[in-house]
């Protein structure tokens, strides 16, 4: 089947770089299979599970915490800003970030400007996000 | 004549100076590879996002209400410095190099009727700035103590100087730090980090074989330009900030390893030196008294 590079780096390291055959990656306005052949776009992530599919079955799993994509013909790159394979993500440390935001987003809705409460709340979604996917893995 | 005993005393001083520079270098040469692979793990991040940035920035360019990251206030009268350096010296002349540039660019700016402002990074250059340009210092952040600088330290200072600009503190912020050439090289430099500057879509090299038009190529966004590109700039600066923290980290312990190499060889031959006068003197006074004795003899 017809193959793709896929490049997931944040910015501590570069996570992934190989050819695969789709990428399911959580775009702001929902999720969206990548296949060979997109018309280049560039989107926003929000936070969720990027799923990498290659010979016919989903062969890697990880999170991220919104970032971006540049999607091409044959190339998709992923920005991160910050992505933990599923089997590394802990529970704990997932709920903490949760209470975290949640914190924040309450200290926001209280003071802040429109944009910096939307902000957080996509803060406090992505880190519900992470707390599912710990879960789920 | 040096007596025998302040010799030895000398000798002994400067063998465990010499011990320490030693174990002071390898400890440099350590980190120095440690940071070297966190810089360079960076780079790949770095590279996509001044890719990505370049194509975007065409497409909103020129437009009126663009954000004030990308574009700045539109005036150019009050400069912000953000000076990166290390935090501890015996570095050779690491520190003073950034600072001395530093001192440079602040003179340029205020010989031209600017305002100057100077936030720094790292200890020793807040210490080496604070003499002389006390009153224009804008705040200081220090690393000391932490273990391992990471994406967030970046991101926090990334998120102070967007709170400055939304405040209307300053128009123009450039950044000042040791690029790291090699482990004998490091070159102060200065990059203007707002208004950012925008990379030549041209000019990003066309990397890994893509092929040249693809630079050009037609996106479309998702959401939609601004929303993207309100998210990427911040992003941008706090990556821009991150690789400067680490490439002046790598390059602070290049030229600690410089300077403790060559301190090392310098106490090496000022032994060889000691031990040579220790030595004479020592055959000195042995030939005096054996004279002293043989005459004492002759004499009888």
């Amino acid at each position: 089947m017809a193959t793709f590079d896929l490049e997931l780096v944040s910015p501590e390291k570069l996570l992934l770089s190989r050819p695969v055959e789709m990428a399911i990656i959580p775009a702001a306005e929902g999720e969206m299979g990548v296949l060979p052949g997109m018309a280049p776009m560039i989107v926003a992530l929000k936070g969720g599970v990027i799923r990498v599919q290659e010979n016919g079955a989903i062969t890697e799993k990880l999170f991220v915490m919104g970032g971006f994509a540049e999607i091409t013909p044959t190339r998709v790159t992923v920005l991160a800003d910050e992505a933990t394979p599923l089997a590394e993500l802990s529970r704990g440390d997932a709920q903490a970030r949760v209470k975290q935001a949640e914190a924040d987003y309450e200290a926001a809705a209280a003071s802040a400007t429109p944009e910096e409460r939307e902000a957080a709340m996509d803060r406090l979604l992505a880190a519900r996000e992470m707390e599912q996917a710990a879960e789920a893995a | 004549m040096a007596n025998l005993k302040e010799l030895r005393g000398r000798i002994n001083s400067v063998k465990s100076t010499r011990k320490i520079t030693q174990a002071m270098k390898m400890v440099a040469a350590a980190k120095l590879r440690r940071a070297q692979s966190q810089a360079e793990a960076a780079r790949p991040y770095a590279e996509r996002m001044a890719r990505m940035l370049a194509s975007l920035g065409q497409a909103v360019a020129g437009n009126p209400d663009a954000p004030k990251l990308l574009v700045g206030t539109g005036a150019d009268q009050v400069h912000l410095l953000v000076v990166v350096t290390a935090d501890r010296g015996l570095a050779g002349p690491f520190n003073t190099n950034v600072g001395r540039h530093a001192r440079a660019h602040i003179r340029k700016l205020e010989a031209a009727g600017k305002t100057v402002k100077v936030l720094t990074v790292g200890r020793k250059g807040a210490t080496y700035l604070k003499r002389e340009f006390a009153s224009r210092m804008a705040g200081e952040i220090t690393f000391q103590g932490k273990k391992r600088v990471g994406f967030e330290d970046a991101n926090a200072i990334a998120l102070r100087l967007t709170g400055m600009l939304e405040a209307g503190e300053f128009d123009v912020c450039t950044l000042i730090y040791n690029r790291f050439r090699s482990v004998i090289l490091q070159i102060p430099t200065d990059q203007q980090l707002i208004p950012a500057e925008l990379p030549e879509a041209a000019a990003v090299p066309a990397a890994s074989g893509e092929a040249a038009g693809e630079a050009q190529a037609w996106y479309e966004y998702e959401p939609d330009e601004a929303t993207i590109l309100a998210q990427l700039l911040p992003k941008n600066l706090a990556i821009q900030i991150y690789r400067a923290i680490l490439e002046s980290a790598a390059g602070e312990h290049g030229a600690r390893m410089n300077a403790m190499d060559n301190a090392t060889r310098n106490a090496g031959d000022m032994i060889n030196k000691l031990t040579l006068t220790y030595n004479r003197t020592r055959q000195a006074n042995i030939t005096r008294e054996l004279i002293e004795i043989i005459s004492g003899a002759e004499a009888l």
